[in-house]
């Protein structure tokens, strides 16, 4: 999805401005949400990607205008919606109204060293990887209307594979409950003068994570 | 109540009893529900607010620095290496450590949202996640340095890695001169936050009383 979650190059935002001491959560409401969105994680309600296409599908005003933690609550009840676990007289109400939809676990104390581990998704391939370290590429020129991990910055860029990380769960059919499908995961590196022009600082290098799906030969 | 319970304005502030209502209502609904349990919220984020944090990354490199063989394993593979440690939660996959050289700087961003390796850095300050880092650290990142008060020599490489995917990164940086002897707890010591992320550096040994 074109949408303004995917920032890289983008002119206007300003300066970075470091908060000196800042505290884990500025309000207690942040950790809460934070904690809600790895419990309902949990209970296979939806998954990482599910999540970041829900927030990425927020109006673009909305995304920029509130808070991180707030994107997340947002994002969080998008998906409690659409997924029949929430209606929206109970968040009118404030209480819940209706019988739950069925959970595959409920996240109990005793599960939390569980819950602070970070999901696996490396997969056994089922093939043998396209493209090998040191192989020219040029991401694709694609514009998906759903979730993608592939950046605008890139797209039509060539790039050379660095590192070829294995075979992970394909974000862009996850996202859409259209399964794993995985696929194999490469570091691939552009030039930044390749990507920003001329004139743009010629000892920047810049990499992301790109699926094989994303990649042709170049 | 923690120790931020008063109000901070990020831009955001008139968020702050609209969002305190509308959080504790959607916990309400889903705990009636039977979706969560608020004790193991509790749990949760008394985890991100005391046990999960850069110090858990700064003994990575502390250890990195002192210990040759095992700089090696965490350039190898740093969740074996950092697992190997064994603090806090256990580390998921493909953690990588990208090592800082007089020839080349790292920096990492998500450029797409915010992920970061929190089991060894915890979760990421407001400005890796807001829009002007997000922006310029790919196009521009001597700028986004220059905003930290960072200088790096002209010729050096800037190597930005954009996390697009489930691997996670870290910068094992440069062990500051005049540290020589020194056992891994002063070490960790130097290592910051921003170091690991790559818009810092350790600090100096004058930096820190001893």
């Amino acid at each position: 999805m074109n949408g303004v979650h995917d920032m890289g190059g983008m002119h206007g935002f300003g300066t970075v401005k470091p908060e000196a001491n800042e505290p884990v959560f500025h309000a207690p409401w942040e950790g809460r949400v934070l904690a809600m969105q790895r419990a309902m994680s949990y209970t296979g309600a939806w998954n990482i990607d599910m999540s970041r296409a829900a927030q990425e599908g927020l109006p673009p005003q909305v995304y920029l205008g509130v808070s991180y933690y707030k994107r997340w609550e947002l994002g969080m009840e998008q998906n409690l919606l659409a997924k029949g676990f929430v209606s929206a007289d109970e968040l009118a109400a404030g209480h819940a109204l209706h019988p739950p939809a069925p959970v595959k676990r409920t996240m109990t104390a005793a599960d939390i060293s569980a819950a602070l581990t970070r999901g696996q998704y490396g997969r056994v391939p089922t093939a043998p990887a396209r493209f090998t370290i040191g192989a020219r590429v040029r991401a694709k020129n694609m514009h998906p209307p759903t979730h993608t991990r592939l950046p605008r910055y890139v797209r039509g860029h060539v790039g050379v594979i660095e590192r070829i990380q294995g075979c992970h769960v394909f974000p862009d059919t996850v996202a859409i409950g259209a399964g794993e499908n995985p696929q194999w995961l490469y570091t691939v590196v552009f030039d930044g003068r390749d990507l920003w022009g001329e004139g743009a600082d010629p000892t920047v290098k810049v990499s992301v994570e790109a699926f094989e799906p994303y990649l042709e030969s170049a | 109540m923690a120790p931020h319970d008063h109000e901070h304005d990020h831009g955001h502030g008139s968020e702050l009893s609209e969002m305190q209502l509308r959080v504790r209502a959607l916990e309400t609904i889903l705990s009636e529900k039977g979706y969560i349990d608020p004790a193991a919220l509790d749990l949760i984020v008394e985890a991100y607010e005391t046990r999960i944090g850069p110090h858990n990354g700064a003994r990575a490199v502390a250890k990195a620095w002192a210990d040759p063989d095992f700089r090696q394993r965490l350039l190898a593979n740093a969740t074996e290496a950092v697992g190997s440690l064994g603090h806090v939660s256990r580390v998921g996959d493909h953690l990588i450590a990208v090592e800082n050289t007089p020839q080349r700087h790292n920096m990492i961003v998500c450029t797409l949202c915010s992920c970061y390796p929190w089991e060894v850095l915890g979760l990421p300050p407001v400005w890796y996640k807001s829009a002007p880092y997000r922006s310029r650290a790919v196009s521009d990142p001597r700028g986004v340095l220059a905003d930290f008060g960072v200088t790096l020599p002209p010729e050096t490489e800037i190597r930005v890695w954009d996390s697009t995917a489930e691997t996670r990164f870290m910068v094992l940086p440069m062990r500051p001169t005049g540290t020589e002897g020194w056992s891994e707890e002063r070490l960790a010591a130097l290592v910051t936050r921003n170091a690991m992320i790559g818009t810092g550096l350790p600090k100096r040994p004058d930096e820190i009383a001893t």
